[in-house]
């Protein structure tokens, strides 16, 4: 029952069983003109979408979901200096387009390297006049090129080339393999000449990098220095003229500019969005989710209750826990649900409220107890432990919709500073998939527990998590996946991992 | 009975009037205003972009308004008679345009300062750095902050086709044959030319919040944004563009549901919504599209309809029916009986309404905002959605207001053809003469409206870009002493009267010519 109004009424959506399915073909007589070819029309279980069938077989030449992104898949290819943040690009872009759902990987060319001489001496190796460092380096190149068709002909969508590309004859050589394969290039080229930018990415990167492992951090910075020189005679950068023809974004300073030639489709318009809104300014984000509510207690799922007493106690740790961090320029965010506002307003700070911060809607099972899930619904109930992620509440959503949903926020937090959002269970997780590269499969599993803030810094390519719980007391609103997930499994049996509540 | 899930926001009741709330919870009301300042030579498409992106602000929630210096240029001098007028040796014609900009300037303080405007586009030519230190000094005094869009174009035939739409048919050229108007553009286009300093991204305009669209968005350069909105707008201006296409929007054929006149809910299509699905086939079949792409939503009817054309299409859960909440599955009697507060709360502001465990218009504009720019983007599209759906995305295209919205007519059974013509949009309804029921409930007239009580933060709210057409002739009234003598007709000789056209940006000394007698005086 869906009723998030005043809980002295008790209306709710009629779960009216959606017709299981719907025939297009026509049944009326006065039709004669109808085609004789129309396939029938059956819902999903799991996914709840409409799927044509033919001689009850789903026809797949349709995409169920969203827009096209392509059609065909993408290589995106860095160009640019060494320490000019390709590779932060290459796999921050990677976790995005993953996130959204498009299927990427990166193939980083000097991993290839890596593997192939496990022991780098020094920079001589990319000196130009070093035939054998050529040789394997363009070797090396290759093999990559080669793993970047076998993942693109296997249902990956965007694979990012992540190496130097610095001269036009290395990436005429991509062009034409792109050609020949039926993939679109999108060139990514980072120019950066701010030497106090260089130098700090070669030390919060390049040092820790395998290449300098038995190596003084002076030592190291000098040879990384000469190795961007050995690139620096070589360099063409896309030029506008010579390369008008392409398709690119070059990010200039850090993010300072960006030009921006002949974006393609869809899926290009999206990465240069994206690009253009990430920064690397330091900050912290604070991820947490309201303070215990009323139907939290009770075990019951989804609703619009109050905060309990406890929920109101971590309201206001959560104030104290915010001034001790002094944090300059916070902004909170909360959803337009109840007891994530409440448990603002203990902050005493301005805080914006966004619809798409809502709990994921349960549909027909909202303010219900696993219990009465079970019972109602046992084989929502399985499909639901087969596949959380995909899996769409009758009515409601799935975590898969919460992403699509979630997007703009993504976004938004990518371009803000320090910032404190409070929100719920399973936009939590799909917020910290995001940030710590979780895939379709873990993301429902996370574990958010209330009362408990989740810092994340941006350190590296990657991302720190400190996960502060605030020591008041909750239940645990963390249901495991059970062991059978079979939809003729016994009630215990899918009640197994219900955590215990009033 | 309250409505369910609504939390007011502090900002919202602040504006209410209400001052109890000490916290202002709104970050994105806190932003300084922005002006947008178009830079580039005629014909380079800078009052599209402006009408163009003026429509989308609004249709997304941001109060905008065009400020086309033109029109000043055009309510001073009645009568255009040449390119002289532009010519850079005119000196008081350079004077009347300086004032009509300077004129313009002081209206966009008052629509962003006075008239809860956020945005103001500034459509001029701007193309001198003098021009643009000006506008500068403006907005760092009013503290608002500036982004240039510069629309630079070399190719010809887009100039000449941009003349050919938009420039001849413009007052200017009211009297005057289509060879003759085209002529006389182009020479005042070049009268631009000589003075033209683009923006230089490398020296002196490197500090500078811009974008410059190249060849009609074959490249574009992005200098410095500086935030959230700046970011949106960069964002909506890669993805239009000027291809000629059409759009067709229509709602899924009768349904079931329908029929018994209840809302929401996912029934299949009636036997008059399957000869509506064969008829819309036929239909598309005779438009002869190439590459048309066919949307639907994640409901069954909508798919049952294009499963009918026989071609590819893509399922979109954004468009599917606004979500009634409790009231799903009812009929507007039912509601009437067992929600009788929230009935009338609906009527009173239908854009703001939310049903409860539900969504309202404004959430509706939100969702389908991907949609829009995903259209914009797109060649020929048919869009099979929804009553309310198809209300919202009608808005974006026709300009409507939040207060319109939620009653555009949009009725079973009939395609609209949307066809982009010069700044706008031109609309064919097309009934494909399949009976069905009638689904407009029209707004009740006798119904208190509320004074935006339903408010929500994080909000959108569509608004009308305000008319860009100048009411009043402005110019005179900036003056503070009222003037009397305005000639009956200002011809095209013109008028040069800087006590008539006061300096009137803030912080400037208005430099006034000390008698009256010398005001009048004929140019050339």
């Amino acid at each position: 029952m869906k009723h998030r109004s005043p809980p002295e009424q008790h209306h709710g959506k009629r779960p009216r069983a959606p017709a299981e399915s719907a025939s297009v073909q026509s049944q009326d007589p006065m039709d004669d003109n109808a085609p004789t070819n129309l396939r029938e029309l059956t819902q999903n279980p799991l996914k709840k979408i409409w799927m044509p069938c033919k001689n009850g077989l789903p026809e797949n030449h349709i995409s169920q979901r969203k827009v096209c992104m392509t059609n065909c898949p993408t290589l995106i290819v860095t160009v640019g200096l060494p320490a000019r943040g390709k590779t932060y690009i290459s796999k921050k872009l990677t976790r995005y387009l993953n996130w959204i759902g498009v299927p990427t990987r990166e193939f980083n060319v000097g991993q290839y390297r890596r593997d192939f001489v496990k022991i780098y001496k020094s920079f001589e190796f990319f000196r130009p006049d070093n035939e054998e460092g050529l040789k394997i380096r363009r070797q090396c190149a290759s093999a990559a090129l080669n793993d970047v068709r076998q993942y693109l002909t296997s249902g990956g969508q965007v694979a990012v080339f992540d190496a130097t590309n610095t001269t036009r004859e290395r990436r005429d050589t991509i062009l034409q393999f792109a050609e020949q394969n039926g993939f679109k290039v999108f060139f990514v080229e980072s120019v950066c000449e701010d030497p106090d930018v260089i130098q700090e990415n070669i030390v919060q990167v390049k040092l820790g990098s395998p290449d300098y492992t038995n190596c003084n951090s002076d030592e190291a910075v000098e040879d990384f220095m000469k190795r961007i020189k050995c690139y620096e005679n070589s360099y063409e950068t896309l030029d506008e003229v010579l390369d008008r023809d392409l398709s690119y974004i070059k990010i200039i300073d850090v993010g300072q500019r960006y030009l921006v030639n002949r974006v393609l489709d869809h899926i290009q318009s999206r990465i240069v969005y994206y690009l253009m809104n990430i920064h690397i300014t330091p900050r912290s984000i604070y991820l947490c989710r309201h303070g215990e509510s009323e139907l939290n207690v009770k075990g019951r799922i989804g609703g619009d209750s109050g905060l309990t007493p406890r929920g109101k106690e971590f309201a206001k740790k959560l104030s104290q826990f915010i001034q001790a961090q002094g944090i300059s320029d916070l902004k909170v965010w909360t959803s337009q649900m109840k007891r994530t506002i409440q448990t603002a307003e203990a902050l005493n700070v301005p805080y914006e409220q966004w619809k798409v911060l809502n709990e994921i809607d349960a549909g027909v099972c909202e303010e219900l107890m696993y219990e009465e899930i079970q019972q109602n619904y046992p084989l929502e109930f399985a499909l639901r432990d087969q596949d959380k992620y995909r899996y769409r509440y009758p009515k409601g959503e799935s975590y898969e919709d919460l992403v699509q949903r979630l997007e703009p926020v993504i976004m938004e937090l990518e371009r803000q500073e320090n910032i404190l959002v409070v929100c719920h269970q399973a936009v939590l997780r799909c917020l910290l998939a995001y940030f710590l590269d979780k895939t379709a499969e873990e993301l429902p599993y996370l574990k958010c527990p209330l009362h408990t803030v989740l810092k994340l810094t941006p350190v590296a390519y990657g991302c720190k998590v400190e996960s502060i719980c605030l020591n008041v007391e909750a239940v645990d609103t963390h249901r495991e996946k059970p062991e059978n997930v079979d939809v003729w499994r016994l009630s215990e049996e899918a009640l197994l991992t219900v955590p215990a509540h009033q | 009975m309250a409505v369910s899930g609504v939390c007011i926001n502090s900002d919202a009741l602040q504006q209410m009037g209400s001052g109890s709330y000490k916290l202002a919870g709104a970050p994105h009301f806190a932003n300084p205003p922005t002006v947008i300042v178009m830079v580039g030579l005629p014909a380079r498409g800078k009052t599209y972009i402006s009408k163009k992106l003026t429509r989308y602000l609004n249709w997304i929630g941001m109060p905008t308004k065009v400020f086309n210096v033109g029109e000043y240029r055009r309510e001073a001098v009645k009568n255009y008679s040449s390119y002289d007028f532009f010519k850079p040796d005119n000196e008081c014609a350079f004077k009347i345009r300086q004032q009509c900009a300077l004129a313009a300037l002081r209206d966009v303080k008052s629509y962003l300062k006075d008239e809860g405007g956020q945005v103001a586009v500034f459509d001029a030519t701007n193309t001198t750095r003098e021009r643009r230190d000006l506008i500068l000094k403006f907005g760092q005094e009013n503290e608002f902050k500036i982004f240039f869009i510069e629309s630079v174009c070399d190719d010809p035939n887009v100039i000449a086709s941009n003349i050919m739409e938009v420039k001849v048919s413009c007052p200017d050229y009211k009297d005057c044959n289509k060879t003759d108007a085209m002529l006389d553009f182009q020479r005042r286009i070049e009268c631009y030319k000589s003075s033209y300093q683009p923006l230089d991204p490398d020296g002196y305009d490197r500090d500078l919040s811009f974008i410059r669209i190249i060849d009609v968005g074959r490249q574009f350069l992005v200098n410095r944004v500086q935030d959230h909105i700046q970011s949106k707008i960069v964002y909506y201006l890669m993805n239009i563009h000027v291809q000629p296409r059409t759009i067709y929007l229509c709602r899924h054929g009768e349904s079931q549901d329908n029929l018994q006149g209840r809302l929401g809910g996912d029934s299949g299509l009636s036997a008059r919504g399957r000869q509506f699905s064969l008829a819309l086939s036929q239909f598309v079949k005779e438009q002869q599209l190439k590459n048309l792409k066919v949307w639907t939503s994640q409901l069954c009817r909508t798919i049952q309809t294009a499963e009918h054309l026989g071609i590819p299409y893509e399922q979109w859960k954004a468009l599917n029916e606004i979500d009634a909440g409790v009231c799903e599955d009812m009929t507007y009697d039912e509601m009437k009986e067992k929600y009788p507060e929230e009935f009338a709360l609906r009527d009173e502001d239908k854009y703001y309404y939310r049903y409860p465990a539900g969504e309202s218009y404004q959430d509706l504009v939100q969702r389908v905002e991907p949609v829009i720019m995903e259209l914009e983007r797109q060649e020929n599209v048919l869009v099979v959605c929804h009553q309310a759906v198809m209300r919202c995305l009608l808005a974006y295209f026709l300009d409507k207001s939040a207060d319109e919205m939620p009653y555009l007519r949009c009725p079973l059974h009939t395609v609209l053809k949307l066809t982009p013509v010069a700044y706008g949009c031109k609309v064919e309804s097309i009934s494909l003469n399949v009976e069905a029921v009638n689904t407009h409930r029209d707004r009740p007239e006798e119904v208190k409206r509320g004074p935006g009580t339903l408010q929500r933060r994080n909000s959108v709210t569509p608004l009308t870009s305000p008319e860009s057409n100048i009411k009043k002739p402005r110019i005179d009234d900036l003056d503070e002493a009222p003037i009397q003598e305005l000639p009956p007709s200002v011809d095209s000789l013109a008028l040069c009267s800087p006590s008539h056209l006061p300096l009137a940006l803030a912080g400037q000394k208005l430099r006034r010519d000390s008698g009256r007698h010398d005001v009048f005086q004929i140019c050339k």
